[in-house]
């Protein structure tokens, strides 16, 4: 119980800091409407199928969690906090109350990507099975979060942050993007819910076996 | 108070062979030596010597190479968990958020710490020791260097920790915030166990006994 309310203090503090600092939101923001914008203008009046749809959308949330995501450790490795974290929390403490930051900051950055598809989109993007995309997007939020949280966390000890990022993640998400595209296509076209039930498997699975090694290989991520 | 005393004069850190690494280069090797409640250690040496690698290392944010070092209460040794309630750091590295007022810093801190106990009187309490209670809801951001050392003692005092470890103890602080060092250090020592890395052969002999690193 001592370390759930030391895990809810420290996913506390970071959306306190998040919402004074603005280090990760002001870049998620601006990702996602450049990424609009430039795939409204390539598109013009053309009419993209479902999967291509599917695809920009998860194109646009990969590039964006590049961009935001691992700030939540980089920001404590620049400003020299991570120190202070090691003296008063427990790795795990850390770790899940990073997950769960940005968890809520990848679900954040999906329903701003939906509205913005949803409103510059509307003839094409139009979502036929609302339960499937439900779905997809919180079981992808989550593996997208799991996935950058560890990652965050080896790459802020790094000297060469800003390109170590992509290149490391890429690999470790093209499973996650691929059934996360499937999905969403799926939701597009208004396949039966039954019809996403492999993908929903799927991304349980890549949730729990990669928040289970993160856990594991943190505790010496975090440590030296 | 008794009992806090009582406990701490069955404290014990025993350092044990202990070494470091970086890449193939030893910074220091086999230092050993124990402290028990009211006793105190300088360690000295020059820059690039290893005295805020070997704190670290006490401080259980850094692992050892080879050898081991226990924090023990009446003879039964504390785990990583319970040895972070127990110890206090003071050091050039260790920073508090900016973007935070002190107070903030303290009682977020605090929280992630006790998991979820607020300590609100301890807060003033430290806040007053160190000369920061008027500007405690000013963002650390805009507080001077003397004044962030300040309230790196008010966080590191805040859990009234038995091992109290200072790296540069002095560094920023004019001759008020000297003399508070100077009241935090008897305090400590008439009970807990102080450790103090330095150059500066003053600060060096606050303390009873000596390691010295670099040969």
């Amino acid at each position: 119980m001592s370390s759930l309310r030391s895990t809810v203090a420290v996913i506390r503090k970071d959306v306190q800091s998040e919402l004074r600092t603005r280090y990760a939101l002001n870049a998620l923001l601006m990702f996602v409407v450049t990424a609009v914008a430039t795939i409204l203008f390539a598109l013009r009046s053309d009419q993209p199928t479902s999967t291509v749809l599917a695809g920009m959308y998860w194109v646009v949330v990969f590039f964006t969690a590049m961009s935001s995501l691992s700030r939540i450790f980089v920001s404590e490795e620049e400003r020299g906090t991570t120190m202070t974290l090691q003296l008063v929390a427990s790795p795990a403490v850390v770790y899940f109350g990073k997950l769960v930051f940005n968890t809520l900051l990848t679900l954040s950055m999906t329903v701003a990507v939906t509205i913005l598809y949803t409103l510059v989109f509307s003839t094409f993007f139009v979502i036929q099975t609302v339960s499937i995309f439900v779905i997809t997007v919180l079981l992808g939020s989550l593996g997208f979060a799991s996935a950058a949280t560890i990652i965050a966390a080896i790459v802020a000890k790094a000297n060469t942050r800003g390109t170590l990022y992509p290149v490391l993640s890429f690999p470790i998400l093209i499973v996650l993007l691929i059934t996360v595209m499937n999905a969403t296509a799926k939701a597009l076209d208004g396949e039966a819910l039954s019809a996403a039930l492999g993908d929903f498997q799927v991304l349980t699975g890549y949730f729990l076996a990669m928040t289970a090694g993160s856990y594991l290989l943190f505790d010496y991520v975090w440590k030296d | 108070m008794e009992d806090r005393n009582l406990a701490m004069n069955q404290m014990s850190l025993a350092v044990a062979h202990v070494s470091k690494q970086f890449d193939r280069r030893w910074v220091f090797r086999e230092i050993s030596f124990s402290l028990s409640g009211g006793e105190s250690i300088a360690i000295t040496g020059k820059n690039g010597s290893g005295k805020s690698t070997l704190v670290k290392i006490l401080c259980g944010v850094l692992s050892a190479t080879t050898g081991n070092v226990r924090l023990s209460l009446g003879g039964k040794e504390l785990t990583g968990g319970q040895v972070r309630h127990h110890i206090g750091l003071v050091s050039p590295y260790l920073q508090l958020y900016d973007e935070f007022s002190g107070a903030e810093n303290l009682d977020l801190l605090s929280r992630i710490r006790a998991g979820g106990d607020t300590h609100v009187p301890r807060t003033e309490e430290v806040l007053k020791l160190v000369g920061l209670w008027e500007r405690r809801r000013d963002y650390v951001r805009t507080y001077s260097s003397g004044m962030k050392q300040r309230l790196k003692y008010a966080f590191a005092l805040l859990h009234r920790p038995f091992a109290l470890l200072l790296d540069e103890p002095t560094s920023n602080l004019d001759a008020e915030g000297i003399s508070i060092v100077k009241g935090v250090i008897e305090e400590q020592k008439r009970s807990g166990i102080l450790i103090v890395a330095t150059n500066n052969d003053d600060e060096a002999s606050w303390c009873s006994q000596r390691v010295h690193l670099g040969g």
